[in-house]
């Protein structure tokens, strides 16, 4: 979710999307993961914590508002299959929840809040192959902020958004941040 | 966290509540079809052990190998220890070897603490003498809380033990399960009680965090938890009561004794158990009973304490005492 080195000059705390955009971003999402799968059937949402979860359950709950379709959520945790570990000290588990009926045979959508290197994506699918065999998998991010670093991208974006890798982007959320909105600052927390 | 687990007063409230909620969501992984991470990869945990033990040394061992790291078993028996070799050899040998952790159960108490001056790795204590099991208490809070303090989606994370009453019973004296409880139980906020006969409680017990109690029956209907101690008759050099019948007459949770506590009340025993002695075989196998339960958490528990430890960055290699 952020990375970054020295202070840039330019947008600093900028906000790139407000609760509205999110909101009509999200929308679109839904829409689209319902006509990728063809109405949605067999899919469950997995959000990667911490803020991956509540997104899920966003595009689960427009997803019934729209079709009537009662999808499955849950949360997939990711901390012990992460390549960075020894970067740091150990860190707290986030929580991985798996619907009932677990992942066999489902298209699972991984649902994020930003894409930047690909490595926690690779890390949620190591993870998802130790729970069960998906027929599919697919990725939804809020946003996407390029320099990948591995081979992995986006099937469903909710906003491309041009970076450097010196900024910050910082996704804001009501369920755990008490408002909606995404900013971009230059003065990253210096690592 | 510190590098080493070697006491539980080594942990403050914030270490421990970390220690069981990381405990909490590795929980989940019992019911998967693949119970393992790879989280330990490449790493190296030595098991230590001078005292013969099956639960300890297993438990361990599981919680090492589900986390992927490689683990080496040494027992006293059959290794160079019967030729003579002492503890502070065994360990470069070990360090040499390059292993990332130890794991040491020794018959002195002492004998982790020492050991940590001497290695690398990080030293984990699983029971020295009658010092200290630091593991075994975080297993039984680990316990305790999923029991008492509810086990819904949440779980109980980031929740104490405050106002729990604990009423820990028997050969405290001998007990480094009894020790580490004490201060870990009253570290999360439990209020301890140690019921014993005099010549079973140590004489420093007038420093520790809890309070003492002669009469079990008077206790009983006020605990929330009770813990029953084994009746360590392998250490006890002297006649610290006068017949295992009167021990158990007097000490002893039998039915009748177990009728007195309240609802909700559990029953805990470190095990190995001596039916018949501290515990009756109808309150072991009995639906308050979490003996069973404390050996799939002791695996849990030690897997939170090995990725704490060893999960993250290497702790620098600071001024090794040779």
């Amino acid at each position: 979710m952020c990375a970054a080195s020295s202070p840039v000059a330019g947008r600093d705390g900028l906000a790139v999307l407000d609760a509205e955009e999110i909101r009509r971003a999200l929308t679109r999402i839904a829409h689209e993961i319902l006509e990728r799968t063809h109405g949605g059937d067999g899919v469950i949402l997995l959000g990667i914590p911490t803020r991956g979860v509540p997104l899920a359950r966003r595009l689960a709950a427009r997803i019934g508002e729209f079709e009537g379709l009662d999808v499955p959520c849950g949360s997939l945790d990711v901390t012990m299959h992460r390549d960075d570990l020894r970067l740091h000290p150990a860190r707290a588990l986030g929580r991985t929840e798996l619907p009932p009926g677990g992942v066999d045979g489902k298209t699972v959508v991984l649902v994020d809040d930003v894409l930047y290197s690909g490595r926690t994506v690779r890390a949620a699918l190591d993870a998802l192959n130790d729970l069960g065999r998906p027929r599919a998998v697919q990725l939804a991010v809020l946003v996407d902020r390029g320099h990948r670093e591995l081979p992995i991208r986006a099937d469903y974006v909710g906003k491309n958004l041009p970076t450097s890798q010196r900024e910050v982007v910082h996704v804001l959320l009501t369920e755990v941040d008490a408002q909606d909105s995404v900013m971009i600052s230059g003065e990253g927390r210096q690592s | 966290m510190k590098r080493h687990l070697i006491s539980a007063a080594d942990l403050s409230r914030d270490d421990a509540l970390l220690i069981l909620d990381t405990a909490t969501e590795l929980a989940s992984l019992a019911d998967r079809p693949i119970k393992k991470l790879p989280t330990l990869r490449g790493r190296t945990v030595v098991n230590l052990f001078y005292e013969d033990s099956t639960r300890t040394r297993i438990s361990f061992e599981a919680a090492a190998k589900r986390l992927s790291a490689d683990v080496i078993n040494f027992s006293a028996k059959g290794s160079s220890v019967a030729k003579g070799e002492s503890l502070k050899d065994t360990a470069l040998t070990l360090e040499a070897m390059g292993a990332d952790a130890v794991i040491i159960r020794h018959g002195a108490s002492g004998a982790a603490h020492r050991l940590a001056g001497w290695v690398r790795g990080s030293v984990l204590n699983a029971g020295d003498g009658t010092h200290e099991h630091p593991t075994q208490a975080l297993l039984d809070a680990f316990t305790i809380r999923r029991r008492l303090r509810g086990t819904g989606a949440a779980g109980a994370r980031g929740a104490g033990l405050d106002g729990l009453r604990v009423t820990i019973v028997g050969d405290v004296l001998h007990s480094r399960v009894a020790r580490s409880n004490v201060l870990l139980l009253s570290t999360l906020g439990a209020e301890v009680t140690l019921a014993a006969p005099p010549t079973l409680l140590p004489l420093a017990v007038g420093s520790w965090p809890c309070a003492v109690s002669y009469d079990l029956d008077s206790e009983l209907p006020k605990s929330d938890v009770v813990m029953m101690l084994r009746v360590q008759q392998e250490r006890m050099t002297a006649a610290y009561f006068p017949s295992v019948r009167e021990y158990s007459r007097r000490y002893g949770l039998d039915t009748a004794r177990m009728a007195r506590l309240p609802g909700h009340a559990i029953v805990m025993h470190p095990g190995p158990m001596n039916r018949g002695v501290e515990i009756a075989a109808e309150v072991a196998d009995s639906v308050r009973s979490t003996i069973v339960e404390q050996v799939a958490n002791g695996v849990t528990t030690r897997m939170a304490v090995l990725y704490l430890l060893l999960g993250g960055t290497e702790f620098p290699a600071t001024g090794v005492a040779r």
